[in-house]
């Protein structure tokens, strides 16, 4: 797509003596005061793996309570929580506690930091042939305050918030559960941490838009732009549109849990159908904020392991863009049940339907991009073949759910769990993975294990697909989403899903060992391990890449 | 091949009160002959539910509200219908939706099974196949070269305009089942007033007079004791007539509840400050079960909804016995519904029968 003609940083690095490319600060400076794009990057990536490591070991706590009709465990971790006289209310809402927690940690601990705060700040810059963000001091505070957000999360689990400690509200929140349903400081640090990491996102968000259109290299024009760098600037678009309203939904949540407002109550002229219209309208396009990145990941790899240009690059562009711009207008799908009229239900519903045709044009976009290439099946590769089939299988599901008068019957039922993990925990987690292995060797100066990492690749796969698939049926059948017990008819798909997600953690632990393994013993990558079909300024550049690259502009043509 | 003509005729004149050629809509708006003489005979309900069927606090409770109403009806309540198994319940091991029992739920179920899940199967497959046919014809060792090429309008165009067709080709039945479900019901339908509480549901009946009164899980030796599923199985019923029109008026105490019934097509949320109207036509007489659908708080999970239909005649029976008077035989009583949910204003414009602010 874009040939580079000026680039010599690969020799800089060589010259010590009187270049300070490669000059790092001290520990602590370099670390904890960052202003550095690639270390803010790191330390996304950790942090987002420290969490999600959090946000599925609370998965597993649920599926080891779900294999079985009946309460088997959730009396005992009650009581390791709340003390031995924890009632079996209070079990109760622990389980509420948990689905909310594992949802906000995913979400907003897991899947954005990792995706844009991690491979964003880790390749935007450099596939722009930029030195660095625009704003490299906001870079900083937009991680550290994820640490507060982060701890307030955690904390409120124990702290009182109704029946028992913890926010049991689900991550939607919704009033008046969250307002009068649950007393008690709890939701309210809940609250406080989900503002504090929209801000986190805010701020990160205006730092992309703005070095995405304002330092770009000579010659890297929007068109020319590598697909994941556009599909970031749409995300960030959509972040800077829809946290600000996420931040007055919940801001009025606050008030009318401990000023006496009652933008909630229906008593004092409020409406609790308001805050699921606002949620939805951040909630909406915060699901496109999760993926969009996930499809510029996959496209870079697919073009780079096809050898081959991506196919239909502007149609792709566009598709994001549309996607971004459609998702704000199908919130209402979301609240199908919730009693609105049937023309607003009919215009959510054909709306919704949209949205599956720009990405009908991105599968089929990859697929030629696939297309009279030459494919070599590494690891990144298979995680990014994997997707395309996978997302394909969450996004059908999409179109069954857009029909409102189906709705009416899935509607808050597994059938919506297996399609949001279908398109996240096997769409966007699928494209976080493939961008770690594709980057890894980028990032870390060392290969990853190419065995390890194909195995992760089949036991993931086979575990993630055992786990969700069966929720379909529990969905269709009619088993409702956040119970902690269910009636026994329910029990053989729910067994499954439990062994699924017992394979699919052997996939994580297989990860682990690899990222160490590698960070060890890998052996040293080359700046450009992939071969021709790597076009993006990235490997042009040694691994890891200096400290600070392209002090010399590329010039693109 | 009628439903699919009613269908699409719907979905085109969105609107357009041609409805009439769907044969339920016609049962629906002459519920007389909808209860036709046949379900008027009391179903052959197991003698032995009529002793054990009934738990005690059951029977308990319809006694106080019946005394609570009036004192002086002396009905025999009829027997507690018993469940059959995988009817109005999940089954075991079960991959599709329930079986259904309302015209709305037939229609709906039609689009999910006939449309929706062939359409969506083939799609998958066919992106299955493509890629596996790329994977294997395109691999390295079979085509070391590359090609160069990254444009061609013509499939881009077909690979845009051919998914508008599928999506035209599913959003118009769509349409027509949304125009469907909100057609309101008669002006003579059962009013039925249900009420979302932490954590049991209460239901109440304005036309017949009948107080609310409450519905509870029952405990699990209780469920098992009376042959019906743990954890679907409160010791009230919502008891309603089939074969009659109904309108449930649905609304919430304290926070959002979701009143649901997978074999009758109904999830309407129990929201606080707002009553939600859902009409529904009940085929056959039964026990259809249900579960709380809008997370609630700690006991979400344990305030199931059981709605026992009975033969008009039987139902009526039931209405006597909860010390209720019949629609029709007086004045319609002063229940706490209020004078705009009585059946002599006309029914509310389609457009509008969703829901109502309060």
């Amino acid at each position: 797509m874009t040939t580079i003609t000026a680039d010599h940083h690969g020799d800089h690095v060589h010259d010590h003596d009187h270049h300070d490319a490669d000059h790092k600060p001290a520990f602590f400076q370099r670390w904890f005061m960052s202003t550095n794009h690639k270390d803010i990057g790191t330390l996304y990536l950790i942090f987002a793996i420290l969490a999600g490591l959090i946000g599925g070991a609370i998965s597993g706590l649920m599926r080891a309570e779900l294999a079985h009709p009946g309460i088997q465990y959730l009396h005992g971790w009650a009581q390791m929580m709340d003390g031995p006289g924890a009632t079996l209310d209070q079990a109760y809402h622990l389980w509420n506690v948990l689905i909310t927690a594992h949802g906000l940690i995913m979400v907003f601990f897991m899947v954005m930091p990792a995706i844009i705060g991690g491979f964003g700040n880790w390749f935007v810059p450099i596939m722009i042939g930029a030195p660095d963000m625009a704003f490299p001091r906001m870079n900083n505070i937009s991680f550290w305050l994820l640490i507060p957000a982060f701890a307030l999360l955690l904390g409120s689990t124990f702290v009182p918030g109704g029946t028992g400690n913890g926010a049991g509200t689900g991550w939607t929140v919704y009033a008046p559960l969250s307002t009068s349903g649950s007393a008690g400081p709890a939701v309210d640090m809940a609250i406080l941490s989900l503002h504090i990491a929209g801000a986190s996102s805010i701020l990160g968000a205006i730092n992309f838009i703005t070095t995405i259109l304002n330092m770009r290299a000579p010659g890297m024009t929007l068109h020319k732009m590598p697909l994941f760098v556009w599909s970031v600037l749409v995300t960030a678009f959509l972040l800077l549109l829809a946290l600000p309203v996420l931040a007055a939904a919940i801001t009025m949540l606050l008030t009318d849990r401990n000023f006496g407002t009652t933008f909630y109550d229906a008593a004092g002229g409020g409406d609790p159908e308001l805050y699921q219209h606002l949620f939805w309208f951040f909630g909406h396009p915060e699901v496109y904020i999760m993926i969009l990145p996930g499809f510029g990941i996959v496209s870079q790899i697919i073009s780079t392991f096809s050898r081959k240009p991506v196919f239909g690059y502007l149609g792709m562009a566009y598709a994001m863009v549309a996607i971004g711009v459609v998702g704000f207008v199908v919130w209402a799908h979301h609240m199908f049940t919730t009693g609105m009229s049937v023309n607003v239900k009919m215009y959510f519903t054909a709306a919704t339907m949209v949205i599956a045709v720009p990405t009908g044009i991105k599968i089929f976009s990859w697929i030629a991009t696939i297309w009279g290439g030459s494919i070599s099946f590494k690891t990144p590769m298979v995680w990014a073949l994997g997707f395309i089939f996978l997302f394909t299988v969450g996004g059908v599901t999409g179109v069954v759910l857009a029909n409102g008068g189906v709705d009416d019957v899935l509607h808050d039922t597994y059938y919506v769990v297996a399609h949001f993990h279908y398109v996240l925990s096997l769409g966007a987690v699928f494209s976080l993975f493939a961008g770690f292995y594709y980057w890894f060797p980028k990032m870390s100066g060392r290969m990853y294990n190419e065995f390890l990492g194909q195995l992760h690749f089949w036991v993931f796969f086979i575990g993630v697909n055992l786990l969700f698939f069966p929720m379909h049926f529990l969905g269709l059948s009619g088993m409702p989403r956040r119970y902690p017990d269910y009636p026994a008819a329910f029990e053989k798909w729910n067994s499954v899903a439990t062994l699924g997600y017992e394979i699919m953690a052997v996939g994580v632990v297989i990860f682990l060992i690899n990222i160490f393994w590698s960070l060890a013993a890998g052996r040293k990558a080359e700046g450009n391990p992939w071969g021709e079909g790597a076009t993006t300024l990235e490997w042009t550049l040694t691994s890891p890449p200096p400290f600070h690259q392209f002090e010399t502009l590329p010039v693109v043509d | 091949m009628n439903k699919v003509t009613s269908l699409v005729l719907a979905g085109l004149l969105a609107f357009a009160p041609a409805l009439g050629l769907n044969g339920s809509a016609l049962a629906q708006e002459n519920p007389a002959a909808a209860a036709s003489p046949a379900l008027a005979t009391p179903v052959d309900a197991d003698p032995k539910s009529a002793d054990t069927g009934a738990p005690a606090d059951s029977a308990d409770a319809n006694v106080a509200n019946a005394t609570a109403a009036a004192p002086a009806a002396k009905v025999a309540a009829p027997p507690r219908t018993r469940p059959t198994e995988g009817i109005g319940m999940p089954r075991p091991g079960e991959i599709t939706l329930q079986e259904q029992f309302s015209p709305t739920g037939h229609t709906a179920r039609w689009l999910h099974d006939v449309m929706l899940v062939p359409i969506i199967t083939l799609i998958s497959v066919l992106v299955l196949a493509l890629m596996i046919y790329v994977m294997v014809r395109y691999r390295r060792s079979a085509n070391p070269v590359p090609s160069k090429t990254s444009h061609n309008t013509a499939i881009e165009v077909i690979w845009t305009v051919v998914p508008v067709v599928i999506l035209l080709a599913i959003a118009v039945p769509s349409i027509g089942l949304l125009a469907d479900q909100y057609r309101p019901a008669p002006k003579d339908a059962l009013t039925v007033k249900v009420t979302g509480y932490q954590w049991y549901w209460g239901y109440e009946y304005p036309d017949n007079g009948i107080p609310e009164f409450v519905s509870n899980m029952l405990p699990e030796d209780k469920a098992k004791a009376n042959g019906e599923p743990y954890l679907l199985a409160p010791d009230n019923r919502l008891v309603l007539p089939a074969g009659r029109p109904i309108k449930l008026i649905i609304t919430g105490a304290d926070v959002i509840h979701s009143f649901a019934v997978p074999s009758l097509w109904l999830k309407m949320d129990a929201v606080p400050g707002r009553l939600n109207e859902k009409s529904l036509f009940i085929e056959k007489p039964g026990v259809y079960y249900g579960q709380c659908s809008e997370l609630c708080g700690a006991r979400h999970a344990f305030m199931p909804i059981a709605v026992e239909a009975l033969p008009p005649a039987q139902f009526d029976q039931w209405v006597l016995s909860q010390g209720g008077t019949l629609k029709g035989a007086t004045a319609a009583p002063a229940g706490s519904m209020g004078p705009q949910q009585g059946s002599s204003l006309p029914g509310p414009p389609a457009s509008d029968a969703g829901a109502k602010t309060l």
